[in-house]
């Protein structure tokens, strides 16, 4: 029978390593893909990924049984994305992001239309430009916009999740959105 | 008539309004809102479908396999450790850090024996700087994972702090002699970060743990010395012996 996660997590903590070892195996993927979206960078979403799992591990005593394991481990996560996006961006690293390949066309996902040619050529256009913006956010920007665009998780939270004001979220929400918006805008409605 | 403002329609695109029909009353009333909405839905759908590269099923196994050699360091049992173990680990890093200088700087031996014998060293220092910056990331993690709004009690993180300055002082420097940048340049900003914290009183109130966090946060050295850690375990298993090798 399938471990649940909280049994799972009581017997890590008694120090079952198999028992943490099933919590690795079934919430990487998830983690992976926050982490990417996060970064918007294959190897530093998988160092997001250790790290997070390392945290966890090193933080078990403390998570509250009552609450959900997976939802813990996006904070954390979510705060590893964080402390990395800060970093590069303080080295200026990552600045001119290219697109990932063999992932579906953001474009050709759009209602109506079958693809013609200029609109695959506009599809890698706004591919990049998505890219770009999100990697131009701050470090807040980005984290709290991916937290409730992608993961759905309410502003009120996203503020707990990261350590500041509800308000604070929410208004770096907007302005993510308001990057996005301007530099999307023109793309999306010419194609 | 009053438009609906952009933050307004973000909320609503989110479902984060508060619950009262008007934005709702207002679209349907209202085509120039009711186009600006289209665009926000477009631009944030475009947005959603930005693509991820997916990881296989075996992916959980993957990560597991490179998270094993982290945890057999288990921070608890470094965070029981007595104050005297700690002040012994200072002292083993000093003499660790004369003796591999010593051995670099006096060559005396047969080019195949230096060669072996340089290894050895490299191995020794990169185990040593591997425990120290497990060890200075268990005082980081402590404190950004306090809980916010609560005082904490930080004497004995305060102690291994101080323990852990002096340490890092060593490898810093021994990095530099031997032009190993990177390892320097994390110890580097390391260092300031640990003083902070050793010179920070026992029971931190609310305000200066965050003050602390931020201060670990905003460089990012948890991160740093995360991955510098990694890298160093990474090296160190390279330059392990063989097996079947014949060791000191």
């Amino acid at each position: 029978m399938e471990l649940t996660d909280s049994v799972a997590v009581a017997q890590a903590r008694a120090g079952d390593s198999g028992a943490f070892r099933v919590l690795v195996e079934r919430h990487s993927r998830n983690l992976f893909r926050l982490a990417y979206r996060m970064t918007g960078h294959q190897e530093d979403a998988e160092d997001v990924v250790q790290e997070t799992f390392l945290r966890a591990y090193r933080q078990l005593s403390k998570f509250d049984e009552r609450a959900s394991f997976g939802t813990w481990l996006y904070r954390i996560a979510a705060n590893c994305s964080l402390d990395l996006i800060r970093v590069r961006k303080r080295r200026g690293e990552h600045q001119e992001a290219a697109p990932e390949e063999g992932a579906p066309d953001p474009i050709q996902s759009l209602p109506d239309g079958a693809p013609t040619p200029d609109r695959l050529a506009m599809s890698g256009e706004v591919e990049r430009k998505v890219a770009d913006v999100l990697d131009g956010l701050s470090a807040m920007e980005r984290t709290a916009f991916v937290l409730r665009h992608y993961e759905g998780m309410c502003i009120e939270d996203i503020g707990r999740t990261l350590g500041v004001q509800p308000n604070a979220a929410k208004h770096s929400i907007f302005r993510a959105v308001q990057k996005l918006r301007r530099a999307l805008e023109p793309l999306v409605t010419a194609s | 008539m009053n438009h609906l403002t952009e933050e307004q329609l973000v909320l609503y695109y989110y479902g984060e309004g508060d619950g009262s029909p008007s934005v709702r009353e207002h679209l349907d009333g209202c085509e120039q809102c009711r186009a600006e909405y289209a665009n926000l839905q477009r631009v944030l759908n475009v947005v959603d479908s930005l693509p991820v590269p997916e990881r296989d099923a075996t992916y959980g196994a993957q990560v597991w396999r490179r998270l094993q050699p982290d945890l057999r360091h288990k921070p608890a049992r470094l965070f029981l450790w007595p104050a005297r173990h700690w002040a012994a680990a200072a002292v083993a890093a000093s003499l660790l850090v004369a003796a591999f200088l010593a051995g670099r700087y006096y060559p005396k031996a047969q080019p195949q024996q230096t060669a072996n014998a340089g290894q050895v060293r490299e191995r020794i220092l990169l185990v040593a700087v591997g425990d120290h910056l497990e060890r200075s990331q268990m005082v980081l993690v402590e404190l950004v994972n306090a809980r916010p709004g609560q005082p904490l009690d930080f004497a004995s993180e305060r102690e291994r702090a101080g323990d852990l300055v002096a340490e890092n002082r060593l490898y810093r420097q021994t990095a530099l002699r031997t032009g190993d940048s990177r390892v320097a340049s994390v110890l580097d900003e390391l260092e300031p970060v640990l003083l902070d914290i050793a010179h920070s009183p026992g029971r931190l109130s609310p305000e200066q743990v965050e003050e602390l966090r931020q201060r670990i946060e905003g460089d990012g050295i948890l991160f740093k010395v995360r991955v510098l850690g990694s890298t160093v375990r990474h090296r160190e298993e390279k330059t392990a012996p063989a097996a079947g090798q014949k060791t000191l």
